[in-house]
């Protein structure tokens, strides 16, 4: 079942070139959460402990040696309950963590569809938040200059672009940082339980755009507890629990395993 | 679509992150210029009068300040208090606003980090930038009370901008530093607010250091580095000169080493942060 190979990752620190299919590589990765045992609020009562020497932290792994690689292009999904560090694993991949242990690469643009429109600020315009959300995704001025009209079209938007956020439904709200967020010309895209935003014209519309990333040739990694939606969209997938790598493989063969383990 | 940017990203492979956060920073510097357009945009965008209250502030300020001071005070050496205690409120509220403003918004703004890579420091520095916008808009009621009250305005203010630059690069250490401590005790956003109260009372802006007595004066003048920077804002302005070498060196020291520390801690830390927001 678990038909990845254990990556000697001593033999390959030596190299930091990927292979050119490859897009993401990920070597025994390992990330550690510590959690003090108490809330320490203060301080003072931080001092206090530390100098009696009694603070003590919860050590939790929130991933723990996984190894996986993805190929350019590829359609990668990642299952398993809430809790499983599908979502550890996609911050590594984003760069918004770095491993305690092993490593990481990952070649070209990431765009994270994680939480879409979090940076959003409801006082501005849409059109400021368009500019402020872009240079948030490492975008200089004129290149929101060129991808502005784009995002407006997509998000279907014109008559509000310069009204302040805070006027807009939540559909509208999602609808613009979707459009955003997918307007990057990403090599990697990573998206997290996005596809129930908005409307079904407007999820359709959303599949179709990953549909067009994945005919480009963007390497997608997709993150989601619908079954179905895994099945049609991944040609691989992985099940992560409890932060270990349980199986990693075709999509359907992963899933059904996946399933079995879960009581009815 | 052919692959554009082909830049791998390596866990592995590190610069040291002092060095890697001033290219990133650099790197993300309009992510910067926008996060300070949106500070200054949405300030005010509620209210009436909107930006004209980054003028209207301190002045309101510099008038309760002189009603209820050069009365009981009785400031006889200081010609023309209000445009003496003006120019030293924009050095510190400057000082006070951008170091809060820093940490404020790296705890409590932070949830992006967990979202989407930023440069850490990006909040920093567009706290500073919105400083420096809010300070040089600040200038003109400056400007109006000194000629109002007769204080001349000289050829030195062109070394204004000189000392804004020292005083935001001296706050942007002092605003790193203090973030870094707010991330792992939140309690300290509270603790510096009363911190900074005492502080101000520490420096002479509200009084002339004239009035100090000798011991005091000696132990503020010495030991406050924000004395030589309120000192070097206000020499331009108010003072009409330029600073000696005497004035300008103790300040560049203190900001130059303050700046590096709190760069160095807050690179080093920033990948903790995450955890911890």
């Amino acid at each position: 079942m678990s038909s990845f190979t254990a990556s000697n990752s001593s033999l390959e620190r030596s190299s930091s070139t990927m292979e050119t299919r490859e897009t993401i590589r990920i070597e025994s990765a390992s990330v550690r959460y510590r959690v003090p045992q108490e809330y320490i609020g203060t301080f003072k009562e931080y001092m206090i402990l530390r100098i009696k020497g009694k603070i003590k932290h919860n050590t939790f792994w929130a991933l723990k040696d996984v190894s996986l690689n993805v190929s350019r292009g590829e359609v990668f999904g990642l299952i398993g309950p809430n809790g499983a560090g599908k979502s550890t694993l996609l911050k590594l991949i984003a760069r918004v963590l770095r491993p305690t242990e092993g490593r990481v690469l990952v070649k070209g643009k990431v765009a994270p569809l994680l939480e879409i429109g979090a940076g959003f600020h409801p006082e501005l315009t849409g059109r400021e938040n368009i500019y402020l959300n872009g240079s948030m995704l490492g975008f200089t001025r004129r290149e929101m200059d060129e991808k502005f009209q784009e995002i407006v079209d997509f998000a279907e938007l014109w008559d509000f672009i310069d009204a302040p956020l805070r006027t807009y439904s939540s559909g509208m709200w999602a609808r613009l940082g979707f459009a955003v967020a997918t307007d990057v010309d990403p090599q990697v895209l990573i998206v997290d339980e996005i596809l129930s935003v908005g409307d079904e014209a407007f999820q359709r519309k959303s599949l179709a755009r990953i549909q067009s990333f994945h005919d480009q040739g963007v390497t997608i990694l997709l993150v989601s507890h619908n079954m179905g939606v895994i099945q049609t969209m991944c040609q691989r997938a992985a099940w992560l629990d409890h932060g270990r790598l349980k199986a990693i493989g075709d999509t359907k063969e992963v899933i059904e395993a996946y399933r079995q383990s879960q009581p009815e | 679509m052919p692959p554009t940017d082909e830049a791998i990203y390596d866990s592995a492979r590190r610069s040291p992150p002092a060095i890697e956060e001033l290219l990133e920073a650099f790197r993300y510097r309009d992510l910067i210029t926008q996060l300070v357009r949106r500070d200054v945009l949405t300030r005010y965008k509620r209210s009436v009068l909107g930006i004209a209250w980054t003028l209207l502030n301190p002045l309101g300020m510099m008038l309760v300040l002189t009603l209820a001071f050069s009365q009981i005070f009785k400031f006889g050496a200081v010609p023309s208090y209000p445009a003496y205690v003006l120019s030293g409120l924009l050095a510190w509220n400057f000082f006070s606003q951008t170091t809060t403003a820093a940490m404020v918004n790296l705890v409590w703004g932070g949830g992006l980090l967990n979202r989407i890579y930023i440069p850490r420091a990006s909040f920093a520095l567009a706290a500073i930038g919105t400083g420096l916008v809010n300070n040089t808009l600040a200038i003109v009621p400056l400007l109006l009370v000194m000629w109002v009250t007769g204080v001349p305005v000289k050829l030195s203010i062109i070394f204004l901008p000189v000392s804004m630059l020292v005083l935001a690069c001296f706050s942007l250490g002092v605003g790193l530093l203090i973030s870094t401590i707010a991330v792992y005790f939140p309690d300290v956003a509270e603790m510096y607010q009363i911190l900074l109260t005492a502080w101000m009372y520490l420096t002479p802006i509200i009084y002339p250091e004239e009035i100090l007595p000798d011991a005091y004066r000696l132990l503020i003048t010495n030991l406050n580095p924000v004395y030589h920077l309120v000192k070097l804002y206000r020499l331009p302005v108010y003072y009409g000169r330029f600073p000696s070498l005497s004035e300008l060196w103790p300040a560049l020291t203190i900001t130059i080493l303050v700046l590096m520390v709190g760069w160095w801690i807050f690179a080093k830390k920033s990948d903790e942060f995450v955890y911890r927001i």
